[in-house]
């Protein structure tokens, strides 16, 4: 596709699918499984990182002309370090709750790989606004996958959903598995959902080759 | 909390990939062989020792001083971004040999969550400039020992006839998860030593 007729809308819905941070790219993966113990963990995970995507990609597209490319991340990493002390902050004063739980995870926005791949592979290289579009979007894409990851582990390990103090359903259905919750339940849970989706796909477009190959690591 | 204690919590009980989900990527990314898998280690062992000792020191003769805390992330990335940078120009020039072996893996720790996420557990946890040093070593060879596992595991998944839609991601999560029940055996052991 022509790079320059590619439009906004387009860079906005291409990290639900194409581009979808967790199920296509395969990056940002340690807060993807360590925060993803209930819904609610996972959407402060998400929404934090929209802030702080939005953010860095803004700065980085209006300097990208500025910035010398030999040192272009660590001046990246200013522009995502200092949305996350705000961030950081700013939780720490309102939701303190969820700023214990989420705890190291929480600074350690700095280094999910998901923020720097942008600045690197999209904002470095695109005008002011379609990045902020990018930004938001895959921002959006990997929340709903931190809230269906966190559904999925919070269900079958507590046996119920919680918003707040709203529990549903209110007795659970079946004896819970506790170990959804722990370290081995989120990495079977999300390899299971891996291999669900390419059957998906698989079926959708028989051609295509399912699978994904492991190769983003350099991040 | 005893030297021993933070070398095993560091190695086994609360290995860095399987019970805390730090350094994942490289986990992922960079094991693909066993060769591979050893530079990368190496590279880390290095790197995280250091890094933690460097952190910590700041923390404990800067920030801390001055009431500069709100600082620490910023300070830190910057401080791990450049130590790692000036590493890789020393190995250069110093050490060819060591720098031909690590070389290509050492621009990539400064992304790896694990060198910042042991300097936050160092602050976190109050530990001092020796045993963040410690911490930040004994985490380290836990982070090698998981990845050089996995790279022996996925060097025998070349002989098998593995499903297609499990190729790649969802075979090594599955493998990782199951590798990871088998380290949540050991926090029961030890328990008079590690938290």
């Amino acid at each position: 596709m022509n790079k320059s007729k590619v439009s906004l809308g387009y860079d906005f819905v291409k990290g639900f699918i194409d581009e979808n941070p967790t199920f296509k790219l395969a990056i940002g993966m340690c807060p993807t499984l360590a925060v993803t113990t209930s819904v609610i963990n996972g959407f402060w995970m998400g929404v934090s990182v929209v802030f702080v995507l939005a953010f860095s990609n803004v700065f980085v597209s209006a300097l990208r002309k500025v910035i010398p490319d030999e040192i272009r991340i660590p001046v990246f990493v200013i522009f995502i370090a200092t949305p996350v002390v705000i961030v950081e902050l700013l939780m720490r004063a309102y939701l303190p709750a969820i700023y214990d739980i989420l705890g190291i995870f929480v600074p350690l926005i700095v280094v999910n790989c998901l923020i720097i791949h942008r600045a690197e592979a999209f904002a470095y290289r695109q005008p002011v606004i379609n990045s902020l579009m990018d930004g938001l979007g895959s921002g959006m894409a990997f929340t709903i996958n931190l809230m269906v990851i966190g559904a999925i582990r919070e269900f079958l390990g507590t046996g119920q959903i919680a918003f707040g103090s709203v529990a549903f359903p209110e007795v659970p259905l079946f004896e819970p598995a506790a170990v959804m919750l722990t370290p081995p339940g989120g990495f079977i849970t999300l390899g299971v959902l891996m291999a669900l989706l390419n059957i998906a796909v698989a079926r959708v477009n028989k051609r295509k080759k399912a699978g994904s190959d492991i190769g983003y690591g350099n991040c | 909390m005893s030297v021993l204690g933070i070398i095993l919590g560091g190695v086994l009980v609360n290995n860095f990939i399987f019970m805390q989900y730090l350094g994942l990527c490289p986990f992922l990314g960079v094991s693909k062989g066993l060769d591979m898998a050893m530079g990368m280690s190496g590279a880390v062992v290095f790197v995280m020792t250091v890094a933690s000792a460097v952190t910590a020191a700041l923390e404990q003769f800067v920030l801390h001083p001055l009431g500069l805390e709100y600082l620490r992330t910023i300070a830190y990335i910057l401080v791990i971004a450049s130590f790692v940078q000036l590493v890789e120009i020393f190995m250069k020039k110093a050490l060819p040999g060591l720098y031909q072996a690590l070389g290509i893996y050492l621009p990539l720790i400064t992304t790896n969550c694990a060198v910042l996420g042991v300097a936050m557990l160092n602050v976190r946890n109050s530990y001092g400039v020796v045993m963040s040093t410690v911490n930040g070593f004994a985490g380290a060879v836990g982070w090698s020992l998981a990845i050089i596992i996995f790279a022996g595991i996925r060097e025998r998944w070349k002989l098998m006839d593995i499903p297609s839609v499990l190729e790649g991601f969802p075979l090594a999560l599955i493998s990782t998860g199951l590798m990871s029940l088998a380290f949540l055996g050991f926090s029961g052991l030890f328990k008079n030593l590690v938290k």
